[in-house]
């Protein structure tokens, strides 16, 4: 603890060079933390897509349309527990810019298939009793400011109503929550029967089928089986694991994930360089004073743990108060203006976060540190 | 009457002297122009993908050139424009014609999965069903390898950013549409455009494959000239039989690129941003380190008659040097690295694969340099006007 204080007043001593420090040590943190949540935004889904669900879709491309009918046929298949199907409905709220995912369903099988979705029984009971009834996450809700009892106009993109009306209005009847921070509160979902009546072409087609299993651990097994059962039909379908399917779409954005590692190895490379030579520097400085602490009794390694405190210190002081701003940052919303399904800093980046302070404070610090440990005070006095 | 030149000479030795000194401070002047450089060199990087982007649409974009989707559909991917519609707006004033008939093509636009080369993971590659008038309208088409399909045969040509990107286009190899396999016979340019991505077919065999009847997704025309568009739009859109709405090709292309490109160039200021104050924070130590290591110095020479004026500007001159020193390592860092680098991306308008090359343009180039500047400029300020300001008579007491 009394070393504490000796730390304090070598910061102290030259305060603007401590505070610059602590401040550049502090951006690469803050950076960390919100290329880690922008990172977690591209990869939405990987992480919670369910072990025991699948994805069934056209062979060819998943715009192809599958009939209604194969939901049937697919819960025939052995292993399989449900099925249900969702389609893409692609419309826009008051601009184009203004996207977000909004899928026609089977409300109750819906919900049963997503238990990740918390809506309550009374938003439950009056979605199955509206039929232009929706339900919106939280997420997009609070975006556009909507309320349960609004009238949501969306513009169809390609699917028009019946005499060709292209505004679909919905009955917003419920908001649900995600159970996990990490589930996607953006959808807007209403239901099928409603859409499948009212649409001007493509009666009983829907885009792609979300199949529950049994055994996850069969799971490649049971979409060999489902793409059996519908080889040489006139659609014939590609299933795999709900992971893969997400996986494979955050791949198609391109290696986000490799850019942003690459950003920041590059900041950090650059802060530490940096960082390091000025605590470096602070300590070249002050040879005559470390020698005299030698010559007072300090051990070798008793001034090598002061140097390396005091490097520690700093990286701490500016790495935590990093975390934490970047934390709050992204707290203050999605710089995207919405195209991440989640924007939130995950526990492990926080971990990393600190795992990196420390690391960080020791490569910093060791090169100096050292120099002091092997300081002779005869020498050092003399210069 | 020697006021101006006295200051200018000022200046100038005060300068001199500063840079003279600068091998004895290497270390901690290095560390500014690193960190400098780290920064431009994120900087321009992260934007060379945005402009590369940008570039590849407005290659695709001719400005006598017209695209036709349904009324409300933002892309051709939701758009549908059926086989009659397309001959009443064949019909429409303002187009370019031939012996055959108006230059309109009425295209069909789907996705076909294949496997990213670089992944093995699957990509939504678009392929298109063109009629005869489709090269006539879009004049950079060229075929630059093996030959065009025959028309009504099931034979596809390919874009060249598309056979880079995606496995299995090779001529000779085939993919797999609708349970049959369709042969590659030919590679094609398109002046580096959005086309370049793309697979092409003869529509009619596409719309069967796709059960699309008689039906297409856009019309692309070229009109006389530009400005023939709007007498062209007022046409169609006053036409009782059609609910069509016709764009101009490049804005049709900026609108599809616009978020892509919003996207990355938000996300890439905003990095380089909180990243440039990082270097700002390294700069103001190396300087406040330059100018409390002269304090004597510049002490003395106020002493002698110098005016704090130049005393300003040469430490100034001292950080700006340094930082475009930085900047251009890391400019040209950037661009070495990642200048012509290809990669494609999704592109959430079309919902199909778009191949892109990084550019690293000259006024790229210049923002980071400039950007640099501003880092050494806010990062010189405050050192020098403390070494300006420090009272003569303490500042010689010093050590």
């Amino acid at each position: 603890m009394k070393y504490l204080y000796l730390l304090w007043s070598n910061l102290r001593r030259k305060k603007m060079r401590s505070v610059l420090t602590v401040l550049s040590i502090l951006v690469a943190f803050m950076l960390f933390a919100y290329l880690g949540a922008i990172r977690q935004g591209f990869s939405q889904g990987i992480d919670v897509a369910g072990l025991d669900r699948l994805i069934v879709r056209h062979k060819v491309s998943l715009i192809q349309p599958l009939p209604v009918a194969y939901e049937s046929r697919i819960e025939q298949v052995e292993g399989v527990v449900d099925a249900i199907h969702q389609s893409w409905f692609g419309g826009v709220y008051q601009k184009p810019t203004n996207f977000f995912p909004q899928m026609p369903v089977e409300p109750e099988e819906y919900l049963a298939m997503y238990p990740e979705i918390l809506l309550s029984d009374d938003e439950r009971k009056a979605w199955l009793a509206t039929r232009s009834g929706a339900i919106a996450g939280r997420g997009i809700a609070d975006r556009f400011g909507w309320k349960v009892g609004d009238r949501i106009p969306i513009n169809a993109t390609i699917w028009t109503r019946k005499g060709g009306e292209q505004t679909w209005e919905f009955d917003l009847v419920g908001i649900y929550e995600g159970a996990e921070q990490s589930t996607d509160t953006t959808l807007f979902l209403f239901r099928y029967d409603f859409f499948d009546e009212s649409r001007q072409f493509g009666q009983g087609q829907v885009g792609w089928y979300t199949v529950r299993i049994a055994d996850p651990a069969r799971s490649a097994e049971i979409a060999a089986a489902v793409d059996e059962v519908f080889a040489n039909s006139q659609y014939e379908t590609k299933t795999e694991a709900e992971g893969a399917f997400v996986q494979g779409f955050a791949d198609q954005i391109g290696d986000v994930s490799t850019i942003i590692m690459a950003i920041v190895a590059a900041v950090f490379f650059t802060i530490l360089l940096v960082a390091g030579n000025t605590m470096a520097y602070a300590v070249r400085e002050r040879t005559n004073e470390l020698a005299v602490l030698k010559a007072l009794g300090f051990t070798d390694r008793g001034v090598l743990g002061l140097v390396l405190g005091e490097c520690a210190l700093l990286t701490a002081i500016g790495g935590g108060l990093g975390l934490l701003f970047g934390w709050l940052l992204v707290g203050m919303g999605d710089p995207t203006n919405g195209s991440l399904p989640v924007f939130f800093v995950p526990n492990r980046v926080l971990t990393a976060g600190i795992a990196l302070i420390a690391v960080m404070a020791f490569l910093a610090g060791i090169l100096p540190a050292l120099q002091a440990q092997r300081l002779q005070i005869a020498d050092a006095l003399r210069r | 009457m020697a006021g101006p030149f006295n200051w200018l000479s000022q200046i100038l030795s005060i300068s001199l002297f500063n840079l003279r000194t600068l091998p004895q401070r290497l270390g901690s002047s290095g560390t500014a122009v690193f960190g400098i450089a780290g920064v431009v060199a994120v900087m321009v990087s992260v934007l060379s993908i945005a402009e590369g982007i940008l570039r590849t649409m407005q290659n695709s974009a001719s400005p006598d050139n017209v695209i036709v989707l349904r009324s409300g559909a933002t892309s051709e991917m939701m758009s549908w424009v059926l086989g009659d519609d397309v001959r009443v707006i064949a019909e429409a004033p303002g187009l370019a014609r031939d012996a055959d008939g108006a230059l309109a093509s009425p295209e069909l636009f789907v996705i076909v999965t294949l496997q990213k080369k670089s992944t093995g993971t699957d990509a939504n590659v678009p392929l298109r069903g063109v009629t005869r008038t489709a090269p006539l309208v879009r004049d950079d088409f060229e075929l630059v390898e093996g030959r065009m399909f025959e028309w009504g045969r099931n034979e596809v040509v390919v874009g060249r950013g598309a056979q880079l990107e995606f496995a299995g286009l090779e001529i000779g190899s085939s993919i797999s549409v609708a349970k049959e396999e369709w042969p590659v016979v030919g590679v094609f340019e398109a002046d580096g455009g959005l086309a370049e991505t793309e697979i092409w077919v003869d529509a009619l065999v596409l719309q069967p494959a796709y059960q699309r009847g008689n039906s297409y997704q856009a019309v692309y025309a070229k009109l006389e000239s530009p400005d023939a568009f709007p007498s062209f739009k007022d046409a169609l859109t006053s036409d009782p039989r059609l609910t069509v709405s016709p764009m101009r090709e490049t804005e049709y292309y900026a609108e599809q690129s616009a978020v892509l490109y919003n996207l990355i160039t938000g996300l890439g200021t905003l990095v380089a941003v909180i990243m440039g104050l990082g270097a700002i924070f390294g700069a103001l130590n190396t300087m406040y380190t330059a100018v409390s290591a002269r304090a004597r110095e510049i002490a003395t020479l106020r002493a002698l008659g110098f005016h704090s004026g130049p005393v300003i500007v040469s430490v100034l001159t001292e950080s700006l040097l340094l930082a475009l020193v930085g900047g251009s390592i890391g400019a040209v860092l950037a661009w070495l690295a990642f200048d012509g680098f290809r990669a494609a991306t999704l592109n959430w308008a079309s919902f199909s694969q778009v191949a892109f090359a990084f550019e690293v343009s000259p006024a790229l180039l210049a923002r980071g340099i400039i950007f640099a500047l501003v880092i050494g400029l806010v990062g010189g300020l405050f050192p020098a006007v403390r070494a300006a300001r420090q009272p003569v008579s303490e500042a010689l007491r010093e050590q």
